[in-house]
This record gives structure tokens, C-alpha cells and sequence, in this order.
């Protein structure tokens, strides 16, 4: 009998630590964004031109390589930086120089940035400039944005079509 | 200021640790059995995932429906095997987190114990690795969240030249491919994560890897009810096209992930960075003081392995005989795992205080607490009980009687005390009770002392407490550090038992001591046959 209430009370102890472990497992519920918002993303992968242009080799420095490191041309690696800016509604959100990625400088550069935002109708306008230009821009997409709460807008680069995405 | 937080660890620990005592008795106090519970629940979590993996189908869509299939169609085996899946891996998550604190508590991360505390780190990393990747199997909204801000995280670090969590955050890019990538992750990370368990105790002698069956069979009951009582759900498909607003967080394996928010991804990872780094910089801020280690005596050492057996650091190894002496063994000594805790003097059969020789001497003896210095400091003890009811006290330096002045021996562990100790304490007349008081029985802090002891004084352990020895006038306590009270007054009552008892006729197999009574008094000493 007092083996069977000992067994009880501890039957009872370690079930209410399972307990408030498995009631742990999924409360209390975490909001990530607040009610009625959606989130925007600015997103893509996008290699600048190179900042150098390609310079052809002179016999002479062909010749000073390597036998299997020959080649006519001199190509620089290191890429420009790509400028992109965001405007909603008019106002400007974001605006950065994003450098390249790479050790050497000669991979592509690279945005991920979220806005979190009432659901509702945005006017929207992302700009980029890719070449060595120093005023006006390469790429630009400008549009009217209706978000429903809690979606999930993204404004992408395709390199491709050479074209911003709004999906 | 470490040793401040370890002493408030502790004391909060001894507060639950006395009631889950009473309630489970100390073999089953779940508190002494955090490490076997973790395997436990690793075992638990293995076979309930290698169950849900015959239903588990990968695919974008086809993962969700079939874990809904099996919670829902199939919910009395399946499902249930699907929160004995999570609610065991959320408990291993508990169980290495309490023993984490409970042996920081005990300073069991220092000296000899740095490798344990170190190799404790991975299996954190692993675990919650496993964890992660379980989740994102679902394909919930709330492995969503997870693949999302796991990725992000991911991103942070300089090493992907695309944000892998592009691929989370609009329709088409993920393909199925990417789900038995998560399978495998899944099966094997937890396959590493047991391997590096089994690193994790290599250097302890016989690792507690499986709970006391009745603990372990209250636990499944446990969990069974639980997983009736609340099944573990889904929580709706996955749909990039949407954020996962509002998720029902695991809080046990996903504690950061809402400080990312917060904090931003580079301080969550400064934070998991500074706590790695902290634990593995513990052992050594600052370092413990060790003692020498113990020291072999050729010409004493029958190479019987008693010392080897007992030894809870696996210090202790027996090697080919390297003198003349006709035995085939001798004990040989690891000083880089001894922690000098005394347990092998107190094993060795050579270790009697009886023994005539001028330098008392034995096979295995501490060189900065040898068992000579010892019976001194016995003999000195015993000098000093005046009153009615003398009773020795032999305590742990780690026990609630460590600080007791008048007529206690304090020693590394009570372990160090060979049962013949007490033979010499009674049968010379040095006191007329002996008590021998350890650590608290779920907190030994030399893991095995208080159980060799026991099992000494109760003739089941070499080398044995002689039958002829009254066990009326032995009392054992064991009590932690924070427990003076207790320990003091049972000890004054065992004193006062002891008080009422008649002379004790215990004949010595040995002149008697010029210390004792018995000596002193020629009628006493030839009653008890002393020559």
C-alpha cells in the first residue's frame, strides 16, 4: 500500500514535469510581425561590371608566363559595388552601396533586407546602377503594391532579363 | 564571483534535491540520474524516429500530409510515437541542461573533470543541431520560421556566397531534393551526437548510462500520458507566399531564435560564441588545486585490482609486475586523472591500521594524506571525546561534518577509510561510536564514495568490514555541505544512543593502544584479553 502511494506520487511529480515540458513545446506563441502587417523583402544576387577593362598583353608579357598560364588577354577581376535604393510611398527606405563578395572582390554582391509594414496600398519604386556610370541608374521598376496581412512581397533581380521581379 | 554563483547553484539544488530524496529515495531521485535519463530519452527519441520514418514521405507537399497522416489517421501508434519524439528530445534538452548546472553546482568541471565538462560542449551543439533539423521536416508554418531565420543566421556567417534563405521566402525554389538533404542532416547529426555521448564518459568509471528500471518505467508511463493528454501537432502547412506570423515556438530548442529579432543575428551569434567559449574556459577559472597523486608501494601491492576496481576516475590501470615479487600484476597510477580523493587506499587490503610496522605502510597511499597520518589524526581525535557516548566522527572534506572541530576526522571522501579503520577505532578503544558522514547521497561528489562505503560496512564489497564489529555503534549520514543542522543533530542523538549502551567487550587483535581507556585501566584491559 505504501509502496503503491510512493509509486503514485512520484508517477504524479515526473507527469507534471512532462507536463509543463510538453506545454513548453508550443506556448507561449511567439508574433514575429505585428497583426495587420505584411513583410516586403528586397532580395537578389548581382554581379557589377568589373571595374577594370580587359587590357590585351604585349608579346613580351605573354612571353614572361608560364607556358600553360599564357593568354592574349588581361582581364581585372574586382567588381563595382552595385548602388540600389528603395523608395515607398515617395520615401526613401533604403539606399547602400553593396560591395562585392569574394576574397578577391569578384563575386557577385549580394541584399537581403526585410520591411516590416501595415497591410495596405504601397507605391514602390527600386533603382539600381551596375556599370560605372556615376549619375542615373541601370535598372528601375516602379509600381502600385496592395498587401494583404501577413504576405510575403519580394522584389527580386533576375540578371537574365536584366529586370526587377515583383512577386 | 564564479565561486558565488556555484555556491547559490548549489544551495538551490539542495533545497529540491532533500524532497526528491524522500520522494524517490536517492537511487531514484531523478536529480542523481540526469546524465542516464539523457540517454534515456536519446534511446526514446532513436526508436520513435526510426518508427515515423517508415510514414515519413519527402516532398514539399508530400512531408506535411504525411506527418498529418500519421498524427491524425494513425494517431495511437504513430502519433503517439510523434510526441514521444518531441517531448523525449525537449526532455533531453532539459535533462543536459540541469546536469549541466548540477555539475557546475558540485564543481565537478575542474581538475581530472575538465575532459567531461569539455566534451559536453559539442553534444549541446549536436543536440540542438539534431533538434533544428527535426523541425524543418514538418513543413509547418513553424518550420517555415525555423528554415527562415536558421538560414539567416546561416547568412550572417561569411561562408555562403548566396543566402541560402532566398530559398524560403517565395514559392519555386525549393525543391524536393532539399528535404532528403534535411533526412539525412537529420539522422546523421544525431548519429555524431552518439558518438560524441560515448567520448563524453570515456573517462568515467562505470558511467550511469541507464536509469533504475523503475525510474525509467515511470518516466515512459509518464511520457505516454502526456502524449495522450497532448499530442504534438502540426501547425498548418507551410506557405511561402506568407510569413509565419504568429508560431507556437518550441522554447527549449528555440529560445534564441526570437532574439534575433531583437538582438540582431551577429550579437546572437557573439552570445553563442561567448558562451562557448566561457564553458570551454571554465575548467580553468581558475584551475583546481590538485593534491599529489596516489602513489603505489611495490612491496605492499599483491596486484589484487581492488584499487583499480574502485577507482571512480578510471585512474588506476593494472600492468605487467615490474619487480620480483611473485604476483602477476601491480597497480599502476595515471597522476593526470587522479583527483587524490583516497577511494583506492581505502580499497587496498594492505591498508590496516592494525599493521605493526614502525612506518605504517600500504599498497596505495596519498603522499599528502597517507593512511599513517590519518590513524594519527584518528588517535588524536579519539583523544579529545571526554564525555559519555564518545563517537568518532569520519567525515567527507565535502559533507555537512567537514567543519565540525571536536572529535571528527575529515578526509577527502569517506571512501578513504578502510573499514578496518573503524575495527581499530572501536576495538582499541578510541571511542565508543563511530560516524561516518558523506556527501549528500545524490550528490557524492567522488561519484562512487558513498557507495563503496556502504557496501564495505555491509560486507558486499572487498575489503569488509570485520563480522565481529557491532553495527549499533556505526551510524553512517549523508548530508551535503548546506546541511550542518541535520547532520549535527544526528549525529548528538547518535551520541546520546551510544551513551546508553553498555561498555563495548570488543577483544583487539592487537596490544592495545597506549591511547585508549583500556589501557589506562588494568581491569579493562584484562577483560578484553589485550596482552
Amino acid at each position: 500500500m505504501k509502496r503503491g502511494l510512493r509509486l503514485a506520487g512520484q508517477f504524479v511529480v515526473i507527469g507534471a514535469l512532462f507536463a509543463g515540458v510538453a506545454w513548453l513545446s508550443d506556448r507561449p506563441v511567439y508574433r514575429k510581425i505585428p497583426e495587420g502587417s505584411a513583410m516586403m523583402m528586397l532580395t537578389f544576387v548581382h554581379g557589377a561590371d568589373r571595374k577594370g577593362e580587359c587590357r590585351r598583353l604585349s608579346p613580351e608579357e605573354i612571353a614572361r608566363l608560364a607556358p600553360n598560364m599564357r593568354r592574349v588577354q588581361d582581364c581585372p577581376r574586382v567588381r563595382r559595388s552595385l548602388y540600389v535604393e528603395l523608395d515607398i510611398d515617395g520615401r526613401r527606405v533604403y539606399s547602400a552601396d553593396l560591395k562585392p563578395t569574394g576574397i578577391a572582390g569578384d563575386g557577385p554582391s549580394r541584399v537581403y533586407q526585410r520591411f516590416v509594414m501595415p497591410a495596405g496600398k504601397y507605391d514602390v519604386a527600386v533603382r539600381m546602377r551596375d556599370t560605372a556610370r556615376a549619375e542615373g541608374f541601370d535598372h528601375e521598376r516602379r509600381g502600385t503594391v496592395d498587401f494583404a496581412p501577413s504576405q510575403m512581397f519580394v522584389i527580386d533581380y533576375r540578371p537574365e532579363s536584366g529586370e526587377f521581379i515583383f512577386r | 564571483m564564479i565561486g558565488a554563483i556555484r555556491s547559490v547553484l548549489r544551495a538551490g539544488f539542495s533545497l529540491i534535491e532533500r524532497p526528491f530524496e524522500r520522494l524517490f529515495t536517492p537511487q531514484l531521485n531523478p536529480l542523481a540520474q540526469l546524465g542516464a535519463l539523457g540517454f534515456f530519452f536519446f534511446w526514446i527519441v532513436a526508436v520513435s524516429g526510426i518508427y515515423l520514418f517508415i510514414f515519413f514521405d519527402t516532398g514539399i507537399d508530400r512531408a506535411y500530409q504525411s506527418v498529418e497522416h500519421m498524427t491524425h489517421d494513425y494517431w495511437l501508434h504513430a502519433g503517439i510515437m510523434r510526441s514521444f519524439h518531441r517531448y523525449a528530445s525537449d526532455l533531453m534538452v532539459v535533462m543536459v541542461g540541469v546536469h549541466l548546472l548540477r555539475e557546475f553546482s558540485l564543481d565537478h568541471y575542474r581538475g581530472v573533470r575538465w575532459f567531461s565538462w569539455i566534451t559536453g560542449l559539442p553534444i549541446i551543439w549536436l543536440l540542438y543541431a539534431s533538434g533544428i533539423t527535426g523541425y524543418w521536416l514538418v513543413w509547418d508554418k513553424l518550420a517555415q520560421y525555423v528554415a527562415i531565420v536558421s538560414s539567416e543566421l546561416l547568412d550572417w556567417l561569411p561562408i555562403f556566397g548566396e543566402p541560402i534563405a532566398r530559398n524560403f521566402i517565395s514559392t519555386g525554389t525549393l525543391t524536393s531534393r532539399f528535404f532528403s538533404l534535411m533526412v539525412f542532416m537529420h539522422v546523421a547529426v544525431p548519429l555524431f551526437l552518439l558518438f560524441v555521448m560515448w567520448i563524453h564518459i570515456l573517462h568515467i568509471s562505470r558511467p550511469k548510462m541507464n536509469p533504475p528500471r523503475t525510474l525509467a518505467l515511470l518516466s515512459l508511463s509518464a511520457l505516454l500520458a502526456v502524449s495522450i493528454w497532448k499530442p504534438a501537432l502540426s501547425q498548418g502547412p507551410a506557405d511561402l507566399a506568407k510569413v509565419p506570423a504568429e508560431v507556437g515556438l518550441d522554447w527549449f530548442y528555440l529560445p534564441l531564435y526570437p532574439l534575433t529579432d531583437i538582438w540582431g543575428n551577429g550579437a546572437v551569434w557573439a552570445f553563442l560564441g561567448a558562451f562557448s567559449l566561457m564553458i570551454g574556459l571554465m575548467p580553468w577559472l581558475p584551475p583546481l588545486r590538485r593534491a599529489k597523486a596516489a602513489q603505489i608501494d611495490l612491496e605492499h601491492c599483491n596486484g589484487c585490482a581492488r584499487c583499480a576496481e574502485d577507482c571512480p576516475y578510471e585512474a588506476i590501470r593494472m600492468v605487467r609486475r615490474t619487480d620480483d615479487l611473485p604476483f602477476p600484476t601491480q597497480a599502476e597510477v595515471n597522476p593526470s586523472l587522479c583527483v587524490s580523493c583516497g577511494i583506492c587506499v581505502g580499497a587496498c587490503p594492505s591498508s590496516t591500521p592494525f599493521r605493526r610496522s614502525e612506518d605504517l605502510k600500504t599498497g596505495i597511499d596519498l603522499p599528502e594524506y597517507s593512511l599513517k597520518e590519518l590513524r594519527e589524526r584518528v588517535i588524536a581525535a579519539a583523544a579529545t571525546l571526554t564525555k559519555p557516548g564518545r563517537v568518532l566522527v569520519l567525515a567527507c572534506e565535502h559533507g555537512a561534518a567537514a567543519g565540525r572541530l571536536d572529535g571528527t576526522v575529515v578526509m577527502p571522501c569517506v571512501a578513504m577509510m578502510p573499514p578496518s579503520l573503524i575495527d581499530f577505532v572501536l576495538s582499541r578503544d578510541l571511542a565508543d561510536g563511530v560516524v561516518v558522514a558523506g556527501c549528500s547521497e545524490s550528490a557524492c561528489y567522488n561519484r562512487l564514495g558513498i557507495r563503496w562505503t556502504e557496501q564495505r560496512l555491509a560486507g558486499q564489497r572487498d575489503p569488509y568490514l570485520r563480522a565481529r564489529v557491532p553495527r549499533d555503534r556505526i551510524a553512517t549520514i549523508w548530508a551535503s555541505a548546506l546541511e550542518v543542522t541535520r547532520a549535527h543533530s544526528a549525529i548528538a542523538a547518535f551520541a546520546a544512543y551510544i551513551a546508553g549502551l553498555p561498555p563495548l567487550r570488543l577483544r583487539s587483535p592487537l596490544p592495545v593502544s597506549p591511547m585508549s581507556r583500556a589501557a589506562r585501566t588494568p581491569e579493562a584491559a584484562e577483560l578484553k584479553g589485550d596482552s
